[in-house]
């Protein structure tokens, strides 16, 4: 379809286009200390993209702008967790302290922009785009990391990951120059056709070039070996922005992997064959499993350690990233259903267990297990909410985090004896995290002196704290209708031949 | 002398030296140097395909785009280490070390 054909169906972009342009126009007129006020209007905005999301319908797949973008329930999934999360994290940017003294104009107007680049991750089916939308991604998470420019944890947050970011970037390029060499063009679909005419030493090009690319997506969504700037990144930015990076960029950083997967290696994206053939002679499913191996059980071994909770939130987050990429190695349909089940799960209990630190910090506290020693007496409804997350991020009924958890399982022992190992070692790590999730709660609940008095949070805290802790508990006895909405989202684009 | 290979190791070559670069260097101007290395690196194998390859303009857009964004990230990368020369009155990538190990 041409350029002008695929502006009727481009309208959430625009929208959001316009929502930034207003965004920072609207800020020059506020003093610093109503430059705040801009919230409301990306807030606005978000609602309205969102609408023109919902309202769309995008159950006849097509491409967009001369098969650049693709346009399917897939990405339409994908537009509405990340707008989901945006919304939730502007929310809780209200209740933090870390932010007081700075102009939070940008703040906002910058987060609108990464919405932007998120959605064309969700939906790039060709290489250009999908260097162009990460790189979005990426520039503007470097600034929001080193929003607090007298910070110096701040400050090295930026630095580490600005040059993780740039340098991991670079490698995907240089792999994705090789993939256009050997298929002449940056056209998923292309590729894909070309990669079966592949002789000789080509093969052996192809699978460096692919192991490339994968280093850039690796990346975004924090799997070992390319996790390094995680810790330090997510200690050292704002903690919204922290709890900002933990969720959307990751998932659709997941969109990019299972659409890059599905559409170059895979049968186009139509998720016919449950095992997906692999023509290059590499063991992906193995390689990935492995990867996801490693990925767990690191995040999981190194959160043991940790004496920041906001740290021990930055490794476990590791750990869920290794989770899901479990579910990977299946290379089917039900792995892609488990992912996408998981990620919308993980944004209730993930962004809930950061507000919690947030509202803490907030109170005087600080980001410490001994800032929370005896959290659960003093403010007892924060402490069981936190209790909630923590139940939730191990995996344990009735919770959210338990029946993604299970998905991802399922989808892992269904393939067969050959995988039964990783849905072990899966088992394993979920009780090592046991202990430190269970940690903060024994801090909260079993140390420290109980308190006479009692500070209940005021009203608008408790509709965010509420906001997470009930969709966390809901979504773990009837998931239903989320069930349903993942099963229906689970259509990609596919090239007619 | 003119023909694929050339242009092939020359980007080899230029990617190897970028990857030394910011592996061995403390200096955060000099890891940011290495960085640019790399994506020149890509930037002459598009060219370099699309030239010998015969292939669509695919290739000239790529290296236009990749110049494009090198030079935003560029700037906000400058823009951070000046940040951090302001406060740490270094900008050794070693000695920035706040947080935890």
């Amino acid at each position: 379809m041409n350029n002008l054909q695929s502006l009727s169906y481009y309208w959430p972009e625009i929208i959001l286009t316009v929502t930034v342009l207003v965004a920072i126009l609207v800020d020059l007129f506020y003093s610093d200390k109503n430059s705040g006020k801009t919230a409301l209007w990306v807030l606005g905005g978000l609602i309205l993209t969102q609408i023109a999301i919902y309202v769309q319908d995008s159950e006849m797949t097509r491409t967009l702008f001369m098969g650049n973008l693709a346009f399917d329930p897939f990405a339409s999934f994908f537009k509405t967790l990340t707008i989901l999360s945006t919304v939730l994290v502007i929310i809780i940017s209200q209740k933090t302290n870390e932010l007081d003294g700075h102009r939070t104009g940008e703040y906002y107007s910058l987060m609108a922009i990464m919405v932007f680049g998120m959605f064309l991750m969700a939906s790039a089916i060709d290489l250009i785009m999908i260097y162009l939308a990460i790189e979005i991604v990426s520039i503007v998470s470097f600034i929001l990391a080193g929003y607090l420019k007298g910070d110096l944890r701040s400050n090295e947050a930026a630095l580490k990951y600005v040059i993780y970011g740039a340098f991991s970037s670079g490698i995907m390029l240089f792999g994705m120059s090789i993939v256009f060499g050997l298929a002449g063009s940056t056209k998923y679909f292309v590729i894909q056709e070309a990669m079966w005419n592949l002789q000789g030493s080509a093969h052996f090009a192809f699978t460096l070039a692919s192991i490339f690319i994968l280093a850039g997506f690796g990346y975004k969504i924090s799997a070992v070996p390319f996790h390094f700037w995680t810790p330090d990144v997510y200690e050292g930015a704002p903690t919204p922005i922290t709890a900002y990076l933990s969720v959307a960029p990751k998932a659709v950083g997941f969109a990019v992997i299972i659409r890059f997967f599905n559409t170059v290696f895979g049968d186009g994206g139509a998720f016919i064959d449950p095992s997906i053939s692999t023509f290059t002679n590499i063991p992906w499913p193995q390689i990935l499993a492995v990867l996801s191996v490693i990925t767990m059980t690191l995040g999981n071994l190194v959160a043991l350690q940790q004496n920041s909770i906001k740290r021990m939130l930055a490794y476990s987050s590791i750990a869920h990233a290794g989770y899901m990429l479990m579910a990977l190695p299946t290379l089917s349909s039900q792995g892609a259903y488990a992912i996408m089940l998981y990620l919308f799960m993980y944004i209730f209990m993930n962004l809930g267990a950061f507000f919690v630190v947030i509202y803490v910090k907030s109170q005087g506290g600080g980001e410490s297990f001994d800032d929370f020693r005896g959290l659960g007496w003093k403010m007892p409804i924060v402490g069981i909410v936190m209790t909630v997350f923590m139940l939730s991020l191990t995996g344990i009924p009735p919770t959210a985090g338990f029946i993604g958890k299970f998905y991802i399982f399922a989808s892992v022992i269904k393939v067969g004896p050959q995988l039964y190992w990783l849905a072990i070692v899966g088992a394993i790590n979920s009780v090592i995290s046991l202990y430190y999730y269970f940690r903060v709660v024994k801090v909260m609940f079993l140390e420290g002196e109980p308190s006479e008095t009692i500070v209940v949070p005021s009203a608008s805290v408790l509709a965010i704290l509420f906001t997470f802790a009930i969709p966390t508990i809901l979504f773990g006895i009837y998931w239903v209708p989320i069930a349903n909405w993942v099963s229906q989202s689970l259509k990609l684009f596919i090239k007619v031949m | 002398m003119d023909n694929l290979n050339t242009y092939l190791s020359i980007a080899a070559i230029l990617f190897s030296l970028g990857m030394f670069g910011v592996i061995t260097r403390r200096n955060a101007i000099a890891v940011l140097m290495g960085i640019e290395l790399i994506l020149n690196s890509a930037n002459l194998n598009f060219l370099a395909f699309a030239k010998f390859g015969g292939m669509n303009m695919s290739g000239h857009i790529f290296a236009l785009f990749v110049i494009i964004m090198a030079a935003a990230e560029a700037a906000v990368a400058l823009a951070i280490i000046i940040n951090i020369y302001n406060n740490y009155k270094t900008i050794n990538v070693d000695d920035v070390r706040e947080l935890r190990q």
